[in-house]
């Protein structure tokens, strides 16, 4: 089932006596999410996005905008008629009922023509219970047991129903880091396994990069990027998505374009095409850096942090508009710690420029990138 | 290491010798006088050990009429203000506008001496020579006769009483409860909106067994006060609680000190020993219950 967000928007009342303004929480959000797909909003916290998927749910009324279920305008049809399941931030399980009693809930509540027998929810939540693989803990209550199994009945208590749509808000924040890898892993295989077009909400771009199928990067409300999470990573649109992908972040620094080439205070560190000179924000990936003794880019080296397949040198530059500079390169270099200075070399497409006022990318060509 | 272990106790010290003083050993002292068979107050003297007294208490008219009333009163009163209480609470929680004004308006009986609620309900109830009661008039207008509800019959007597004790001792759970309700996370609500669960059964799978702990505290608690019940009959009733047939066993207890026909303290002191296996055994049975049907 595919799901269409129109020009949805979310104001709430300002309880701000001295700033009477309403809050714009989701600001126009336009989008199609198509049928089966796994798609991650992604954003800091208070972008707006657990406000969009409790619109999307039902649990919050749009101000303005439309969302459609397949064809199906839902958008003032109640919660319990939508037919979504959601998993909560802290799961909401009922702490009085077993783990049967929980999944087993949501049936019991269906009327009329849809009313199952006992026999039949059973068989249904011991369905939902083996696709998420806590078939023998259905006797235990959620206290006994542990964060990521409480986060699995959360989900099988959300599929028992076989929902159009599956909403998971921040599925794996009370998770330790461990379990965090192992039920996003799980999360995808469900979702594969249903097909089940699924919408979940992160603050970890890490996640929201693993496992969606397409990544949607919020900021104050605003949608800012929509794409294949390899796509928004190698292409951002603006310096806050750039900043906001990828670990270690990006490496920013002070520059401009002058004449044909990129200059990171003295040095050029890129010849440039296609760009009228101008003060830029220069952000290069940590991936980005060659080390080679006549790079045009030099810093001075404060540490080298040895992570076996990598090396992670860490150096500073004045131009730079963070602290340090972190550069990520293959285990086989070695680094000559007795000399205070390394100087490096770049790798064009993990170059990216930015207008230093509006944060806006600035498009650029160089020879090396035609080679 | 021995050193700590005096300062420990040195630390209880006050504690223990007041706890000592007026608790534990009036609880000896009463267990004490209520074995001694005709003790004599003024020579401090008794003739024999033995159960006498208790027979006495147990035999008494009086005390068997109070101990009907408390029994009464607390069968009455329990289930019907626990259950008002829950009602009102959740009626306040779901409002939004003058919640605050109605939740003063709901808390303005527990800081209302006991006396003065009393004269409030003798201008509803009390029959004198100028009017019925405000009541009374209620039922006459609708075509009903006048009953006199303080020396009138023992129901109408009863129903004042009941009325009143439920007043009395509302406001504090509608306290308790309506904190238990504002505990209850959200998410859970949100959780049975989305899974389509109607308003009642939300009320009894979910809120219920969430504010199951609040409210089996406050059947306990309100079980024991309930048995305590003396100063609220005076309130309404006078000081004469026999005459008016409604005594309780904490006013029998007080009747045997000090009543008109006191000077017993042997006497009073079993009544009490008997109140107080009364109250231990409701409290176990409670605590059984209460374990039975709280899982978390």
């Amino acid at each position: 089932m595919k799901v269409v967000l129109q020009h949805l928007t979310k104001t709430f009342p300002s309880r701000n006596r001295k700033n009477p303004e309403d809050v714009t929480a989701v600001n126009d959000f336009d989008f199609e999410i198509p049928d089966g797909k796994l798609v991650g909003l992604l954003g800091p916290s208070g972008c707006g996005k657990s406000t969009t998927l409790f619109m999307i749910c039902g649990l919050e009324k749009p101000t303005a905008g439309k969302i459609f279920f397949g064809e199906e305008d839902v958008t003032d049809l109640p919660v319990e008629n939508r037919g979504v399941g959601v998993v909560f931030q802290n799961y909401a399980l009922y702490p009085h009922m077993t783990v049967k009693q929980n999944i087993i809930f949501p049936l019991q509540n269906l009327k009329g023509a849809q009313k199952l027998t006992k026999v039949q929810m059973e068989q249904k939540a011991l369905e939902a219970a083996k696709l998420v693989q806590i078939e023998e803990l259905m006797e235990r209550k959620p206290s006994e047991l542990s964060g990521g199994q409480q986060q699995r009945v959360a989900i099988a208590r959300a599929m028992v129903k076989m929902p159009k749509v599956l909403l998971l808000d921040e599925p794996l924040s009370n998770l330790d880091a461990r379990l965090r890898l192992q039920t996003r892993e799980e999360i995808r295989r469900i979702q594969r396994q249903t097909g089940i077009t699924t919408v979940f909400v992160t603050h970890d771009q890490e996640e929201a990069m693993s496992i969606s199928d397409i990544i949607v990067v919020m900021r104050e409300g605003v949608v800012q990027q929509i794409g294949k999470p390899q796509e928004v990573y190698d292409n951002p649109i603006n310096l806050f998505v750039a900043r906001f992908l990828g670990t270690p972040p990006i490496n920013l620094f002070e520059g401009q374009a002058q004449g044909n080439g990129l200059y990171i205070g003295d040095e050029m560190v890129l010849p440039l095409e296609g760009v009228a000179d101008r003060e830029l924000t220069v952000g290069i990936r940590p991936e980005g850096f060659i080390l080679t003794p006549d790079g045009p880019l030099s810093c001075s080296l404060s540490g080298v942090e040895v992570m076996g397949r990598d090396i992670s040198v860490v150096s500073t530059n004045p131009h730079g508009l963070v602290a340090s500079v972190r550069s990520i390169i293959d285990a086989e270099n070695r680094v000559d710690t007795s000399n205070p200075t390394v100087r490096f070399a770049l790798k064009p497409r993990k170059v990216l420029l930015f207008d230093r006022q509006t944060g806006e990318r600035v498009a650029f060509q160089t020879p090396q990138m035609n080679r | 290491m021995d050193k700590n272990k005096w300062k420990g106790w040195l630390y209880l010290l006050p504690a223990i010798l007041f706890l000592g003083v007026f608790m534990v050993y009036p609880l000896i002292d009463v267990l004490i006088y209520s074995v001694e068979e005709g003790y004599n107050f003024a020579s401090q003297t008794y003739f024999d050990i033995g159960f006498y007294n208790f027979s006495y208490v147990l035999h008494d008219p009086y005390f068997l009429q109070a101990v009907k009333n408390t029994f009464l009163m607390v069968v009455i009163t329990v289930p019907i203000s626990t259950g008002l209480a829950l009602l009102i609470s959740m009626g306040l929680s779901s409002i939004r506008p003058l919640r605050k004004l109605y939740q003063t308006v709901y808390f303005l009986p527990y800081v209302t001496n006991t006396l003065a609620v009393g004269l409030v309900f003798m201008i509803l109830f009390k029959k004198t020579a100028y009017t019925d009661g405000m009541v009374n008039l209620l039922i006459n207008w609708f075509g009903g006769e006048s009953i006199d509800f303080i020396d009138g019959p023992y129901w109408a007597k009863m129903l004042v009483m009941c009325i009143y004790i439920i007043w009395v001792v509302m406001p504090f759970k509608i306290l308790i409860l309506t904190s238990a309700l504002s505990s209850v996370n959200q998410s859970y609500y949100n959780a049975a909106r989305v899974d389509g669960t109607g308003r009642g059964r939300i009320f009894l799978k979910i809120t219920l067994p969430m504010i199951s702990p609040t409210v089996f505290y406050l059947v306990i608690t309100g079980f024991i006060g309930a048995f305590k019940q003396y100063s609220d009959a005076v309130a309404l009733f006078g000081t004469d609680l026999n005459a008016a047939e409604m005594n309780t066993i904490v006013g029998y207890v007080y009747d045997m000190l000090y009543g008109d026909s006191g000077g017993y303290p042997s006497y009073a002191s079993a009544a009490a020993i008997v109140l107080f296996v009364i109250v231990l055994t409701i409290t176990c049975i409670n605590l059984l219950i209460s374990k039975k049907h709280i899982h978390y």
